[in-house]
């Protein structure tokens, strides 16, 4: 299963790989990390997601772990990502403010960008990036993908869409 | 005895001649006697018993035919059974071709095309003026050359639904992207190369904007569905913007990038480069074209073949004229 974990740590070195020990040692596959430091708590902790490919018996006990080691979990959910599927991005992706293009899909509550690869040639050329998107069902991950399209016509970005029998491999 | 006039007498109506004179034996086994009464270009023509290869040789040495007599002129003072429209194609206005075959299929004539832009324009329409006067049209060679796609859908799934067709329909722009994957080269550098090759136009757009495909999509799209689709209802996107560095990022998933015409029963039309895993069949390299339908009966029916070259278009051409008269003939 696919779970977002958030947690909150201190600003020093050493306290992401507290939480990433325990998932790896029970075999969880992380797909992604994002720091969001403007949103600082009032302790002055730093809200880090995770989202973690994990088998579920193991998931209480990664939990179990995390706490352990003095990490405060914030919250942790279930995505159930089931439909996933790869688009490419050709353009000025980064100028034109990426974490927006990925929070409108994350922001969707159905969809998430999983994985990104981005590539950039040259500084003001455009950049190419394959997003990797995962959606609670296929109706979702189209609509999804429709958001992207919808965004990225707005940024000027040529969106590269997968034929549908490859989208849900 | 079929009497023939070939309107247009550039590469593909110099290669409809020299199938006919090639192949003259094999086709008249199948369909009878037939015979060229005349040629036309765009100013200039030759009628009567026509010489094919001296025809073909005369147009090659003085750019023209011997007769200042225009295709007007041919069209109303010559009597002929069949009008082979090889005339160039213009998408947004269908002519000079569809002014010809109009005519000819008021006239009661049967007409062969591998123009475009009539049917583009006008496919219902023709259809209608052909039922109403008992003409036939065959249009095998408007779409992926010798590849044979009309009358796979017509003849061969017949009775089938036909749910979606997904096609490569345009050579030059799969002989870019292939190449844009597998050497990592700039588009400009790989279309000026091909322009030197003669795989690509002097002028381009046609083929790189997506227009050569959505042409050939309406065509495919109004011949397996029951709507009447025309150009401007394709959704059109070319290949100008794709870069070397998206080949390398799809290509650590597994994909590559190609030109997909697709429509589907419910009305999508569209022309756009797509992300296919290298596994799909379509994912074909070089000049070649393809085209998956998917069907109720038959499941999936995938073909291949060379798109273009006035070889492979008169093999199409040819391929109607047996089609239409091998069945008067009981073959």
């Amino acid at each position: 299963m696919i779970v977002t974990l958030v947690v909150e740590l201190e600003d020093k070195p050493g306290q992401l790989l507290r939480v990433i020990e325990p998932i790896s040692r029970l075999g969880g596959n992380i797909i992604s990390i994002v720091h969001d430091r403007h949103r600082i708590s009032p302790l002055k902790r730093i809200p880090v997601e995770f989202v973690i490919d994990i088998d579920s018996d193991r998931f209480d006990e990664v939990i179990g772990r995390i706490r352990e080691s003095g990490i405060y979990i914030r919250s942790f959910n279930e995505v159930r990502l089931k439909a996933t599927a790869s688009v490419l991005l050709i353009g000025h992706i980064i100028h034109t403010d990426l974490s927006d293009t990925v929070n409108r899909i994350d922001g969707s509550g159905f969809a998430e960008v999983v994985e990104m690869h981005i590539t950039m040639p040259k500084l003001n050329a455009p950049s190419t990036a394959l997003i990797t998107i995962s959606a609670k069902g296929k109706k979702e991950l189209k609509e999804a993908i429709q958001i992207l399209k919808g965004v990225c016509s707005d940024k000027n970005i040529t969106v590269i869409e997968p034929l549908n029998e490859d989208a849900y491999d | 005895m079929i009497r023939v006039a070939i309107f247009g007498f550039g590469n593909v109506g110099r290669g409809v001649a020299r199938a006919l004179t090639n192949n003259r034996e094999l086709i008249e086994k199948k369909i009878g006697k037939f015979e060229v009464v005349a040629i036309a270009d765009s100013k200039s023509s030759i009628h009567g018993d026509v010489d094919l290869k001296y025809a073909v040789e005369y147009k090659l040495r003085h750019g023209r035919l011997p007769s200042d007599v225009k295709a007007d002129e041919l069209m109303e003072n010559v009597e002929f059974d069949l009008l082979i429209d090889t005339t160039p194609t213009d998408v947004f206005t269908g002519e000079p071709g569809l002014s010809y075959i109009k005519q000819a299929l008021s006239m009661g004539k049967d007409v062969i095309t591998s123009n475009k832009g009539p049917l583009v324009v006008a496919f219902r329409e023709l259809f209608r003026l052909a039922e109403k006067n008992e003409a036939r049209i065959g249009y095998e060679a408007t779409v992926g050359g010798a590849m044979p796609v009309v009358k796979l859908i017509q003849r061969e799934l017949a009775g089938n639904q036909i749910f979606r067709l997904r096609g490569i329909l345009n050579g030059t722009t799969n002989y870019i992207l292939s190449r844009m994957e597998r050497e990592k080269m700039p588009y400009s550098q790989i279309l000026s190369e091909a322009q030197e090759l003669g795989i690509a136009e002097a002028n381009p757009e046609y083929d790189v904007k997506g227009y050569d495909a959505g042409a050939k999509l309406v065509i495919l799209a109004n011949t397996a569905f029951s709507f009447d689709a025309k150009f401007s209802s394709v959704k059109i996107v070319g290949i100008e913007d794709i870069t070397p560095e998206a080949f390398e990022v799809a290509g650590e998933k597994g994909y590559t990038i190609r030109l997909v015409a697709e429509a589907d029963s419910r009305g999508k039309l569209e022309v756009s480069p797509r992300l296919i895993k290298m596994t799909n069949p379509l994912a074909i390299y070089g000049t070649l074209n393809a085209l998956l339908v998917e069907t109720d009966l038959a499941g999936e029916v995938f073909v291949i073949g060379k798109g273009a070259g006035d070889r492979e278009t008169a093999s199409a051409i040819v391929s109607d004229m047996v089609d239409i008269y091998g069945r008067d003939n009981g073959h």
